[in-house]
């Protein structure tokens, strides 16, 4: 169907498509495609190495997965930081991906954890690794045609793993600032959210702790900070207060790593 | 008791005006203004619209004068010709279809022709933008006592201090609407609301029609806070237009943005103290300036001023005080009743400087308020003397105990030497808050309550207060039964309907319990004499008698009547703001422990305690449920609430960018009451619903300094401002080691 | 019945559980499931406070979790089990009266939604506060107090322990 209309607009969980519906009263006359009924798009699983999420798979879905407690924690440590238990019930990791928001609460984590999308269409399959998904504000690899249809998360054993969401109250919030931080044998992945037009990896930050390179203060982190994000003055908050909290949090988080090598 | 209509809520079977069953209406909705200020130059109605299909109102359909009216007539129910604040009402439409309606608004251009806004209230205005008066002051009002200039001269020190509190948006869960019809010639209007006969007096006014012309009944109603004391006349004259016009029901419902975007909210203030003290820290000279914005029309700001500087001195014994008060014009959308009424505003400012006080003075701020909470025998700022008998100390160390301030002060030292990035600190308010109307104003009101017999022996309270969470159908109903011995089950509480409650007065001003309460009782009485009882008799007997009564006058009405008579010994001069301000003070202490994130400054209340004196609890359930509500909302207004205005209109009008505190944001609220019965109020109580919210935001505020080294002056403190002020400032008065670096 | 202006959109037809019975129903497809069960199948219970999934006040179950009606357009109820405060036993809210978890009740049918499913779901205390679960229903009267009480003394009398509130 995307093929033909690209316009249509796949609808999942809804709970970023259907707010304010009521008002919103041009987006009552677009074409949705409802996808809550596509088997396919549903089931998640784990290999030995992986873990896949399903299109149709939600926040709730993986907060009640005992594996994922066990060896994705970040994931459910977002989930369950994403809006309340009415959003984490319907809210899907793919549609977090799609919807593009530079505050999105499942796209740090799945990033910081090397997530793969899956995108199919008539024209076949195509996998693109989620950091390099965005390419600008609301921007994103997808074609009108693709649909997401599976997220791919590889099993890695990580020695140093958080989730840092800074909302405005303790749930229900939209974040301030979102980082998440994995190490791996892969390396470093410091994803940051709410801070530039698109989450993203921030490579000074990473070479910083790839090199070892001592750092004293939340100070000392501001130079590698500035070329990795560009946070703006908006209705939620100041482009000076996000650049602080991300530095201190960066800095306190891994206070116990600065300096030291692999 | 428990709550008598608890179930029916829980069950979702309580039903509000939108929950209504109603055949053949249309949907109403409202087209505003889209900018602040300016003429309007014309009216454009898009062309891929049939409005023939559509009910239209203007100005022009306004049968009566094109007035709200409320204090003042300044303020039209229709802006016609010329618009004064962003989201002012212009034309009202109608349609079968919401949808249809939704489309045909957005098809309506309202054209400005615009001119230059006054948007800071605490600026003065250029000529340019004089609209009120010669100055833009809506109302000034002073309170003189002593000499305050000559004891500022001769006190030994004198702290100043300016303090700024944020405007506050209701979110009642159920926003606002009204359905309109015509039964015969008579116009109904249902809604949620707080005051029937303030909305049956505006539609008279405007509508141009006697009262037995129009009824107003109140549906169920969900939340108010204030915000349903004033506006829902606006709404009910919008439907009433719509339903006039076009001879079928109306209903209009505000959509939430809507509704946070074009309704009231509390009036922001800017409050400064000079403050003269002896070095042992007692108050020697208070000279306080209150400064309110009141947004583009007068409402209520006059009443809301009076308040907050009858309020402003706090609950201390001060010889020399100067008061002055000022509400300004701007063109804001205008601001209205919230629970507090001024007085949370100025009692932020009081209480911050006393802590401020405390600190230049090197006292400790419990000691502080120790040395200058008024005793009985000494006067108030308006030189009311206060004789009440109620251990005001007490009421302090009980708040000291129950949260532990003096232990948790060691403890907070010591977990603050060891936690890099997290600090906590205690902070304390005390505080008071007069009931009922101010001065003569419930002599004005001169509310009237009936209590009927029924004919089954029962019987029915027929009053216009209104029940809207704060338990008017329990306690109506506990003082009904307990006056006259009956069951709860004999006593039903008439729905607010003006066909047939007597003006009791409106649900504000925390006057429902203490004072319509004492019409309930008093016609109780009432009632029971009309059967030929005294008023010792009480259960079965009386039950027995009303039911003989009836026999015996078959189909004739049976009511027992009061109306409010004054307290002996209350004086108050309108003139002069002097005298006895209030019939009764509730007083009270709160203390909040906060701890503090220093990665992102963001504060959280882990432990609220709120000790209040209120004469008489009359049913404990709901009235810590008003404590513990009254708290949480302090809570958000000294946090997290903040109104972000664009052009004089609230731009983050959504609940996901204004924030309330969900139940993962506050502590457990622990509340303990002293009770010194009030002679004069229903069974001992004082007035409850708004202490409440007077004294967490400056606690909270008192405690983030304490535990921070920092010095806010404003709320909300938001985490942004609070790292704005730690990153910008030496660390005066840190009571532990230098935070982050 | 609701009819949009403009481009006429066809009904369509759905069956799902609604309350444990099947209905079938023509809706308005424009129509969220909160709409369907206020205008259409006058089950008024299920309340809307903010229309974007903030408040909670339109908290019904689907397939029982507990979801926003707001947020639901109804079409995708086909086939699915839902369920609203109607289809709760009064006699198990005795808890919720005793301990004033309700005041002006505009949020209390949802709040009622999310605590039963927590009453019944004892095991997320395992992992979850009850403040954590209750955060999407925004209260402004009671201060949260009321409602925890009620929500853990809901817990006590199923015999499911003290737990923290």
């Amino acid at each position: 169907m995307l093929a033909s209309d690209g316009a249509a607009i796949p609808i999942a969980g809804g709970t970023d498509l259907l707010v304010h519906w009521p008002v919103r009263v041009d987006a009552h006359d677009r074409t949705y495609m409802d996808l809550s009924r596509l088997d396919a798009l549903k089931p998640f699983s784990w290999t030995r190495d992986e873990l896949t999420l399903g299109a149709l798979t939600t926040y709730w879905d993986v907060i009640q997965d005992p594996r994922a407690r066990e060896e994705l924690p970040l994931l459910v440590d977002a989930a369950r930081q994403v809006g309340a238990i009415q959003i984490q019930a319907r809210g899907t990791w793919a549609g977090n991906i799609v919807n593009a928001s530079p505050a999105a609460d499942g796209v740090p984590v799945l990033m910081a954890y090397d997530a793969v999308v899956v995108l199919e269409s008539r024209r076949g399959r195509e996998e693109v690794p989620l950091d390099r998904f965005y390419s600008g504000y609301k921007q994103m690899k997808r074609r009108p045609d693709q649909l997401v249809v599976e997220i791919r998360i590889p099993c890695r054993r990580y020695s140093y793993q958080v989730f840092e969401k800074v909302g405005a109250r303790r749930a229900q919030a939209i974040a301030k600032v979102g980082l998440a931080v994995t190490h791996s044998g892969a390396g470093w992945r410091v994803v940051a959210a709410s801070v530039a037009p698109t989450i993203r990896r921030c490579p000074a930050v990473e070479r910083l702790l790839e090199t070892g390179t001592p750092i004293a203060s939340p100070e000392g982190l501001l130079p590698a900070i500035a070329q990795d994000v560009a946070p703006i003055d908006d209705i939620r908050s100041s482009a000076q207060y996000r650049t602080r909290v991300m530095a201190r949090l960066l800095y306190h988080d891994l206070r116990d790593v600065w300096g030291k090598r692999e | 008791m428990k709550r008598r209509e608890a179930l029916a809520k829980l069950t979702g079977r309580e039903r509000y005006v939108d929950d209504l069953p109603l055949d053949d209406f249309l949907w109403g909705m409202t087209v505003r203004s889209p900018a602040p200020r300016g003429r309007v130059s014309g009216v454009r109605f898009g062309k891929d619209v049939d409005w023939s299909q559509y009910v239209v109102v203007d100005q022009r359909d306004i049968p009566g004068p094109n007035v709200v009216a409320l204090i003042e007539q300044d303020q039209p129910v229709l802006a016609a010709g010329y618009v004064r604040h962003m989201h002012e009402p212009v034309l009202l439409l109608a349609h079968r279809s919401r949808e249809a309606v939704r489309r045909a608004v957005r098809s309506v251009e309202v054209v400005v022709a615009p001119e230059p806004p006054a948007l800071d209230f605490r600026a003065p205005p250029s000529p340019g933008q004089i609209q009120y008066g010669p100055d833009n002051v809506l109302k000034h009002l002073q309170i003189v006592k002593g000499d305050v200039e000559r004891a500022l001269a001769q006190a030994a020190v004198v702290v100043s201090g300016r303090y700024e509190t944020g405007a506050q948006e209701h979110v009642y869960l159920e926003t606002q609407g009204m359905i309109a019809y015509l039964e015969g010639d008579v116009l109904v209007v249902k809604g949620s609301m707080q005051c029937p006969y303030y909305v049956l007096k505006a539609l008279q006014h405007a509508l141009a029609r006697e009262e037995s012309l129009v009824r107003v009944i109140q549906t169920p109603t969900g939340g108010g806070f204030g915000g349903k004391e004033e506006f829902p006349s606006h709404i009910a004259l919008h439907a009433a237009l719509l339903a006039l016009k076009s001879g079928r029901p109306v209903k209009l419902i505000y959509d939430r943005g809507e509704d946070m975007a074009a309704t009231t909210k509390r009036h922001p203030a800017l409050v400064r103290h000079r403050t003269g003290l002896a070095r042992d820290g007692r108050l020697l000279a208070q000279d306080i300036e209150v400064v309110i914005d009141g947004g583009a029309y007068v409402t209520l700001s006059p009443v809301v001023l009076s308040r907050a500087i009858i309020h402003a001195a706090g609950p201390y014994a001060c010889e020399h005080v100067r008061i002055t008060g000022r509400a300004m014009f701007t063109n804001a959308v205008p601001f209205g009743a919230f629970r507090g009424f001024g007085a949370p505003q100025s009692q932020f400012a009081g209480e911050r400087h006393m802590d401020v006080i405390a600190l230049t003075l090197g006292i400790d701020p419990v000691e502080l308020r120790r040395i200058n909470l008024l005793r009985d025998g000494q006067t108030t700022a308006t030189g009311q003397v206060i004789r009440d008998g109620t251990d005001r100390l007490a009421v302090l160390e009980q708040a000291l105990e129950l949260s532990r301030y003096r232990e948790k002060q060691g403890e907070h030292a010591a977990f603050n030497a060891s936690h890099a990035t997290l600090c906590r600190g205690s902070g304390l308010a005390t505080f008071y808050h007069g009931a009922g109307f101010t001065g003569g104003g419930e002599v004005a009101l001169q509310s009237r309550l009936r209590v009927a017999g029924r004919p089954d022996g029962g019987v029915e309270v027929l009053s216009a207060n209104i029940e809207m969470g704060q338990g008017t159908l329990t306690v109506f109903t506990e003082l009904a039964a307990a006056r006259l011995g009956l069951e709860p089950e004999d006593v039903t509480i008439a729905e607010a309907d003006t066909a047939r409650v007597p003006n009791s007065g409106p649900t504000v001003a925390s006057r429902t319990t203490m004072i319509v309460g004492g019409l309930v009782e008093r016609a109780a009485d009432d009632l029971r004499r009309r059967v030929g009882l005294d008023d010792t008799i009480r259960g079965a007997a009386v039950k027995q008698a009303i039911r003989t009564w009836h026999r015996e006058h078959p189909g004739a009405p049976l009511f027992g009547e009061a109306t409010y008579e004054k307290p002996p010994g209350i004086a108050w001069d309108d003139k002069t703001y002097r005298g006895d301000a209030y019939g009764a003070f509730a007083w009270a202490a709160y203390v909040a422990e906060v701890e503090v994130d220093l990665r992102t400054c963001a504060a959280r209340v882990i432990d609220f305690v709120a000790v209040q004196e209120v004469g008489k609890v009359l049913n404990p359930t709901l009235a810590k449920g008003q404590v513990q509500g009254g708290v949480v909302q302090g809570i958000g207004w000294a946090l997290m609430e903040e109104c972000k205005w664009r052009d004089g209109a609230m731009a983050n009008n959504q609940l996901t960018n204004y924030l309330i505190p969900t139940s993962d944001d506050v502590p457990v609220v622990r509340v303990a009451f002293l009770e010194n019965p009030y002679p004069h109020g229903a069974g001992g109580a004082k007035g409850l619903g708004e202490l409440p919210i007077d004294g967490p935001a400056p606690a909270i505020v008192n405690a983030v300094a304490r535990a921070t080294g920092a010095d806010p002056r404003a709320i909300p403190l938001t985490p942004e401002r609070l790292m704005e002020l730690m990153d910008g400032q030496a660390n005066v008065g840190a009571q532990h080691a230098a935070p982050l670096r | 019945m609701l009819r949009p202006y403009g481009k006429r959109m066809p009904t369509i037809s759905i069956s799902f559980t609604l309350n444990g019975s099947p209905v079938t129903i023509e809706i308005d497809p424009t129509h969220r499931l909160l709409d369907t069960l206020r205008y259409q199948l006058a089950l008024t219970g299920t309340k809307e406070g903010c229309g974007e999934g903030e408040c909670g006040a339109c908290t019904v179950y689907l397939d029982g979790l507990p979801v926003n009606s707001c947020l639901i357009p109804t079409y995708q109820v086909r086939g699915r089990q839902v369920a609203t405060v109607e289809s709760l036993d009064p006699g198990g809210l005795e808890p919720f009266e005793r301990c004033g978890a309700t005041q002006c009740g505009a949020c209390t049918p949802g709040v009622v939604m999310a605590a039963w499913w927590i009453r019944e779901h004892p095991e997320l205390l395992g992992t979850h506060t009850v403040r954590e679960l209750m955060a999407g229903n925004l209260c402004r009267c009671t201060g949260y107090d009321g409602i925890v009480d009620s929500v853990a003394e809901a817990l006590r009398e199923t015999g499911s322990g003290k737990r923290e509130t």
